[in-house]
């Protein structure tokens, strides 16, 4: 297991590699570059004065190994100096976003707590709804409550969250006035009247998150129940004499987990990319937000970097899927 | 004796492989409806505007006129009312929904041939096996709706310049969405051609030399049709609800030209005044995808030998 572990590990680091100059070919190398929009009018020495206060007047992979040295070496080290209270980094240039002029990194860790509230809580609770909701349609197959959670799933992953988000703004801000359509992210949480304001901004946007992450866990959780109910094992257990409970809640469904759980961690980054929508809908004020700016503005250290976050987390929650799926099926050696 | 009781014997009619998948998809109601509701669709937005034939772009150049028929209600005149401009929704509608159908098919028959293309590569040749599947992983890895942005948002004023502000923004979201959708259609692909490398008539034809080419063409490729069908199906969903998403981030098409996701994002302004915008063109994307999503549910079935006859 650990061999293996570190074998994945060490491939990551090419993959990585790979996938941060691809990104930042693209970004780089595109005809809709916005040095390319700096107005003719500019006098030419003035231009190169702009280019070369970008730092974009130097040849193409000298700045891919700037901006790789920025993004793991000093932006680690400023972490360290911030945890530690050391001045490793004292005088090293960070990745400076184009359009606020400060540090990217900095507006990233402001943006992380509330893209994490909401859509930590909405996948949270679309896989305590989705679990029971898939081992029950799994043990009642064909049964009106199985139809109805089939149809139900089908909707939740048919209809783009951007419609159920707006659906729930009409239903419940414009009509019933319960809940409000947008996100006050400087809201704090100091007594019972903020936090029930936060609960109530929050609702809708989890919700619609939850209904669409509910979705496609409840019909993993299906299949795998429905494939772990009919083996001989079930069959052994119920000849024991052991009680119903006992044989679903302990026997299948601990043997179903197994790739639900992987399926569940495989799933976190890809709820990231979801966010992007659903922040735009309620606006909040989060990374998806942040990267649309970015993108709106031509903020392109911004933009490579955010895309960057996303494929780590891509990579690293790959990773943690498959060592979970290692640790927790004694059958699965890697070795 | 030639002509001795010719009806003697009435053999059941031989059924093609193809009316047995359609007797098994007709026993899935959900599908039958999908398959339905996708082609009423396909017909509304097809042969509806040659009967309703306003002009889905038409601003009445006359300010007073215009402003006089702006936001309309529905009535004989607009059934579906007007937008801000004084636009027919239900051609806008419409045309919205000819290009959101376009989008996906196109789309989709672009990643499923680079899919299957890949798969049947690195399922049949050992040699290309490793690198292609490394790069399926690496593309697996990737953060796709914010590479998807960042591709609207890079390449999409060039693009309008060579090809015309439409065809140079259907051009980017096509070759976009399947340059960024056809892993799974990939790794399926693979895993049934290395099944079916192994299989006995593969054996018969290579020992009677068949070249590289024709033993995909002949024996390979008509062996992999049914995932490759299940897998196109999801394809149209997929890149309609991508477009869409795009298109409500503003990253999508110009407004002069609707799509179903265009007009939901310039909806969403008007939403407390007149919600039905954001209605109309939602409930369109959401029956088109789920009419769809179980047009690849009972084909998954249909396609199925081993539940095919059950």
């Amino acid at each position: 297991m650990l061999t293996f572990t570190l074998r994945r590990l060490l491939f990551a680091i090419p993959t990585l590699l790979l996938i941060s100059l691809l990104i930042f070919l693209l970004v780089d190398l595109a005809p809709g570059s916005p040095l390319s929009q700096i107005p003719l009018t500019v006098p030419p020495d003035v231009r190169m004065k702009i280019m070369e206060a970008m730092g974009a007047n130097e040849p193409v992979f000298v700045r891919y190994f700037l901006w790789l040295k920025q993004f793991f070496v000093v932006e680690p080290l400023v972490l360290w100096d911030h945890w530690w209270g050391t001045a490793y980094s004292a005088d090293m240039q960070r990745i400076v976003s184009w359009q606020s002029r400060s540090p990217v990194m900095d507006t990233v860790v402001q943006r992380l707590p509330q893209t994490m509230t909401v859509i930590g809580t909405s996948y949270i609770l679309g896989v305590m709804i989705a679990l029971p909701i898939g081992i029950y349609s799994a043990y009642r197959q064909y049964s009106w409550f199985d139809q109805i959670g089939t149809f139900i799933a089908m909707i939740g992953f048919s209809v783009p969250t951007f419609f159920t988000g707006l659906v729930l703004i009409l239903v419940f801000a414009v009509n019933l006035h319960w809940f409000p359509s947008i996100y006050d992210t400087s809201l704090r949480v100091t007594d019972w009247a903020s936090f029930t304001q936060q609960v109530k901004q929050m609702a809708m946007p989890v919700m619609v998150l939850a209904l669409y992450n509910a979705a496609q866990i409840s019909r993993y959780m299906r299949s795998s129940m429905l494939e772990n109910l009919g083996q001989d094992y079930v069959r052994t257990a119920r000849a024991k004499g052991l009680t119903e409970r006992i044989v679903v809640m302990k026997h299948v469904v601990r043997n179903s987990m197994i790739p639900v759980v992987t399926v569940i961690a495989l799933g976190i980054p890809s709820i990231f990319g979801g966010a992007i929508i659903t922040e735009q809908v309620f606006r909040v004020n989060g990374l998806g937000a942040l990267l649309i700016g970015a993108i709106q503005g031509s903020d392109l250290p911004t933009v490579q970097t955010l895309t960057f976050i996303f494929a780590v987390l891509i990579v690293l929650f790959n990773l943690i899927a498959d060592i979970l799926y290692g640790l927790l099926d004694p059958r699965i050696r890697y070795d | 004796m030639t002509d001795a009781a010719p009806q003697a014997v009435k053999l059941a009619k031989p059924r093609s492989q193809w009316a047995d998948v359609w007797v098994q998809f007709k026993s899935h109601k959900g599908a039958l409806v999908g398959l339905f509701v996708f082609l009423s669709l396909a017909l509304f937005v097809s042969v509806g505007p040659l009967v309703w034939t306003k002009d889905p772009t038409f601003i009445n150049p006359d300010a007073v006129t215009m402003i006089k028929t702006r936001n309309k209600p529905p009535s004989w005149e607009f059934p579906l009312g007007t937008d801000q401009l004084g636009r027919d929704m239900l051609a806008r509608m419409m045309k919205g929904g000819q290009t959101s159908i376009a989008v996906g098919l196109t789309a989709m028959v672009i990643s499923i041939t680079l899919g299957t293309f890949i798969g049947v590569m690195a399922g049949y040749f050992k040699r290309l096996d490793n690198v292609l599947m490394r790069l399926t992983d690496l593309f697996l890895a990737l953060p796709l709706l914010p590479l998807l942005l960042v591709m609207a948002m890079l390449f999409r004023a060039p693009l309008s310049k060579a090809f015309g502000p439409e065809g140079g923004t259907f051009l980017l979201i096509v070759v976009a969405i399947g340059l960024t959708s056809w892993m799974q259609a990939a790794r399926v692909v693979r895993g049934e051609v290395l099944a079916l490398k192994e299989r006995e008539f593969v054996l018969a034809a290579r020992s009677i030399g068949t070249p590289s080419r024709r033993m995909i063409l002949r024996h390979v490729l008509p062996n992999v049709m049914s995932p490759i069908m299940v897998a196109a199906t999801l394809g149209i969903a997929n890149a309609i609800i991508t477009e869409s998403a795009l298109s409500f981030l503003g990253l999508g098409f110009p407004p002069d030209f609707p799509t179903w996701g265009r007009l939901l994002f310039d909806g969403a302004e008007y939403i407390q005044q007149y919600p039905e915008r954001v209605i109309w063109p939602g409930v369109a994307i959401s029956l088109t995808v789920l009419s769809v999503n179980y047009i690849g549910d009972g084909l998954r079935d249909a396609l199925d030998p081993r539940i095919r006859g059950r």
